[in-house]
């Protein structure tokens, strides 16, 4: 017991300094004195509740990826069939269920035709993406398989965070984090954001632009409920968006010969010189700005309709033929709201929709706040412990405080080292800890008097106490370490903010309480032997 | 002699004397919980109803125009609001649950949030928004799936881990006090509509932390105490147990106390929940640990053999009539 070899003891508090140390930038931060640049400076990251800004849980669509491919599929077995030599004839082509099935005409043509479509099911890697099977001799049925449909959500996901990304970015905000979570989900978290409109607008936006031609025949926009009216072999009927002041009204466009908006080159926001309201200006690759040049001169005076994300968002004429590929977008923008889709079109339509289906802010003065208070009545209550405990054990008391105090030290320079981030359910974990810790010291301090009533001499009774009291707080630790691990497996967010600093505190907390403690308390009775404990 | 002594040497309460009605009025207790839970229902705040909830202050105002904005909030017709002063006496706090038919609309908590908030700053020049949470109902009930396996495989690795450390009945007996726990903590929240949310649930993790903590040590004393006196009978051995581990209880329950009660008075608002919960569960954990935990060993059979193996017996009580241990 009152044995503890120098390198022991130069290891003891080399790991207790190292670990404190590590919390130093945190704590300097947090009073706001700017930490020196040359040193290092890990920091406890302060999660959004309590440092305040946004945090937005954006969701895809796992059917329309799955719509989508079943789209590119049937236009690729299509276009190989028919650029087979000789050509393959095929019909009653239907996409409902989800499979693409089709007969081929002529039964003869069957081997060539599964020769041909072959190599499109299979993909680019190792997984094969679509079964398929033929029934009846000529009936083509192809289903997604499983590890396809996997791969194309995805590839989509992946997509659409760099999409998100660049979108961000493009609006200066700092430090953003974007993550993926599982397989259809992306987490985006920007610090100290506390107006999210902006964000939201532009992550909700696909940003898909479409031009298509407004029916010849049908120049004006019509009521939406007498929209299906208007469908004639080749249109379709497109409603207007909110917002560009012809709420429920609807157009009817020609469905193909329009152009796409991915042959923008760049897209950005300005003001029409002769309206003074904002626009958004776009500029076309070759190929697109040579298909509206045509587009233009082949329909002057007729209304082409700007649809973004199936709404029709104005409807202008051609005055004139477009040449130079460069256009403009009007339709009842704010300036915001140009900006915005500026920033969207530059950045590309997202590969897939996605939904907000969580957002949380905290504003942040509500955020510094929260921490003001919490610090100051953290205090109190350190205080307060600290007398309690002084008070009752005395020597050991004084002990059993500055392994408390060396124990937060030591958790948030773990957290800090480990780059984890600090909530509010993290300080509910925090109080739990110091609790554990606490109650270790109290434990060993109740045994070693328990012990010294026995009758046992001080050192076998300090030597006692410890031995007993470690094993009900080894025991305690390890089951509270349990259910921390678990909770961090299966818990979400905030669950997940408690269990992390719930098991680096029990750590450090048997590692302070119990270790280091009996680390003091073993000097102090070589150097004095007392024969009588205050304890 | 030490300044402070809390618990004075060798008291002898008979803890167990009243393990029977104890019992009773528990299980009653656990029960109405329950049937609490299921009648009243949990008052689900966002995170696991779905919905949203604004915070705001309103600057220039003493104090927050509450009845004014429950009109103007509920003249959207989103049900009801549930409109709280929170923090300041000029902050309020808006919930208002997802509509049933906002169901499968992913987006819906996003745009019925905006409404109210242009409602809420159209009325009123001085309102600033200081934060607010819109969560649709497909995240909602993943984060109550989540939270509630989350805490069952807690618990049941728990109690395995406590069955292989001491004997299978003092894992059922955890188990036991740790149900307890939670189901009076539930029933608490049902009773007072208190909003449940995941910060509470955070704050009844911690509770079965600490309360296990209490249930360990006073098995391990337990433990220690059916080695060393192996013809005691069972409920004095208890008494003796939990009498020995008092003074350490009530310590540990003080000194926990004495530091959430500033977080409780002088935290943050958003924190007050969380600590109300922790601060309940000191006593509600403390309880179980003395009355549910132990008394349940009798029940089950614990007796003077379980932690020696049957051959070492006889070695074993040599060993202590020699005064070893």
């Amino acid at each position: 017991m009152l044995e503890f070899p120098t390198w022991k003891k130069v290891w003891l508090w080399g790991v207790t300094l190292l670990a404190c140390l590590a919390a130093l930038p945190s704590i300097f931060n947090a009073a706001n004195i700017r930490w020196p640049d040359q040193l290092p400076d890990p920091t406890v990251n302060l999660g959004l509740d309590l440092a305040g800004g946004s945090h937005i849980l954006l969701e895809a669509d796992p059917a329309q990826v799955r719509a989508q491919r079943l789209e590119n599929l049937e236009g690729a077995v299509e276009s190989a069939l028919r650029s087979a030599d000789p050509r393959i004839e095929i019909g009653d082509v239907s996409t409902r269920g989800g499979q693409l099935s089709f007969l081929v005409e002529s039964a003869a043509d069957v081997d060539r035709a599964r020769e041909e479509i072959l190599p499109l099911i299979n993909g680019t890697g190792l997984t094969r993406e679509w079964d398929l099977q033929v029934m009846d001799e000529t009936r083509f049925v192809l289903s997604p398989t499983q590890a396809g449909l996997d791969l194309a959500i995805d590839n989509a996901m992946e997509a659409a965070t760099d999409v998100v990304r660049k979108r961000i970015d493009a609006l200066g905000t700092r430090e953003p984090t974007i993550i993926r979570q599982g397989s259809d989900r992306i987490v985006v978290q920007v610090p100290g954001l506390s107006d999210p409109e902006q964000l939201k607008q532009l992550l909700g936006q696909t940003a898909r632009l479409e031009f298509k031609l407004v029916d010849p025949q049908l120049q004006q926009a019509i009521p939406s409920e007498s929209a299906s009216t208007a469908i004639r072999a080749g249109t379709q009927v497109v409603p207007y968006a909110e917002g560009t002041g012809q709420e429920g009204f609807s157009m009817a466009v020609r469905r193909l010969g329009g152009i796409q908006g991915d042959s923008l080159v760049d897209a950005r926001a300005g003001v029409d010189p002769q309206t003074n309201e904002p626009v958004v200006n776009i500029q076309f690759d070759a190929q697109g700005g040579a298909r509206f040049a045509r587009l233009s001169s082949e329909n002057v005076d007729r209304r082409f309709a700007i649809i973004l994300d199936g709404e029709v968002i104005s409807a202008p004429s051609f005055n004139e033929p477009i040449y130079g590929g460069q256009a403009q977008i009007s339709g009842n923008f704010t300036t915001e709201s140009a900006y915005a889709l500026a920033i969207s079109l530059q950045s590309g339509a997202l590969p897939v929709d996605l939904a907000i289906v969580e957002e949380r802010t905290v504003g942040p003065d509500l955020g510094a706040d929260s921490i003001e208070k919490g610090m100051i009545a953290i205090l109190i209550g350190t205080l307060l412990v600290i007398a309690l405990m002084i008070a009752t054990y005395g020597r050991f008391g004084v002990y059993a405080t500055a392994a408390l105090v060396l124990n937060v030290g030591m958790i948030l320079g773990i957290m800090a080292v480990a780059n984890t981030t600090l909530t509010l359910p993290g300080i509910a974990g925090f109080v739990l800890t110091i609790g554990a810790a606490v109650d270790a010291n109290v434990l060993i301090n109740e045994r070693i008097a328990e012990e010294r009533k026995r009758g046992r001499r001080v050192v076998a009774a300090v030597e006692n106490g410890y031995k007993e009291a470690s094993r009900a707080i080894y025991d305690a630790n390890a089951t509270n370490f349990i259910a921390g691990v678990l909770l961090f497996l299966f818990g979400s967010g905030p669950i997940r903010g408690f269990a992390v600093v719930l098991i680096i505190g029990l750590f450090t907390s048997v590692f302070t309480a119990v270790v280091l403690t009996r680390m003091w308390v073993a000097d102090w009775l070589r150097k004095s032997r007392p024969t009588e404990l205050n304890i | 002699m030490r300044l402070l002594k809390l618990v004075p040497d060798n008291t002898n309460i008979k803890f167990l004397k009243w393990r029977a009605p104890f019992y009773i009025v528990s299980i009653l207790l656990i029960l109405a919980s329950w049937a609490l839970v299921f009648s009243e229902g949990l008052n689900y705040g966002v995170d696991f109803a779905g919905g949203l909830e604004i915070r705001a202050t309103f600057e220039q105002s003493e104090q927050a125009p509450i009845p004014e904005l429950r009109e103007q909030v509920g003249s959207l017709g989103y049900g009801s609001p549930v409109v709280q002063q929170f923090g300041a006496d000029n902050q309020v706090s808006i919930r208002v649950r997802l509509p049933a038919e906002a169901e499968g609309d992913n987006e819906a908590a996003q745009r019925i949030a905006n409404e109210i908030v242009a409602e809420i700053a159209a009325n009123h020049e001085d309102f600033r928004l200081d934060g607010n949470d819109n969560v649709s109902g497909k995240v909602s009930s993943e984060f109550r799936d989540t939270a509630l396996w989350a805490l069952i495989a807690a618990m049941a690795a728990i109690s395995l881990y406590i069955w292989i450390r001491f004997e299978w009945q003092f894992g059922v007996g955890a188990l036991f006090a740790l149900f307890h726990d939670v189901s009076l903590t539930l029933g608490m929240f049902a009773l007072f509509q208190l909003e449940f949310s995941l910060q509470i649930i955070a704050a009844i993790l911690a509770i079965i932390g600490y309360s296990l903590n209490d249930t360990i040590v006073v098995y391990d004393r337990i433990r220690e105490n059916l080695k060393k006196y192996r013809k005691m009978p069972l409920p004095e051995l208890l008494d003796l147990s939990v009498n020995e581990t008092l003074a350490r209880t009530v310590m540990t329950s003080l000194t926990l106390l004495v530091a959430l009660l500033p977080l409780l008075f002088f935290g943050p608002e958003s924190l007050f929940g969380l600590t109300a919960a922790i601060t309940l569960g000191i006593f509600v954990g403390t309880y179980s640990s003395v009355y549910m935990a132990a008394p349940i060993l009798i029940w089950l059979g614990v007796n003077s053999d379980s932690f020696v193996p049957q051959e070492g017996v006889a070695e074993k009580q040599e060993r202590i009539a020699r005064g070893e241990q």
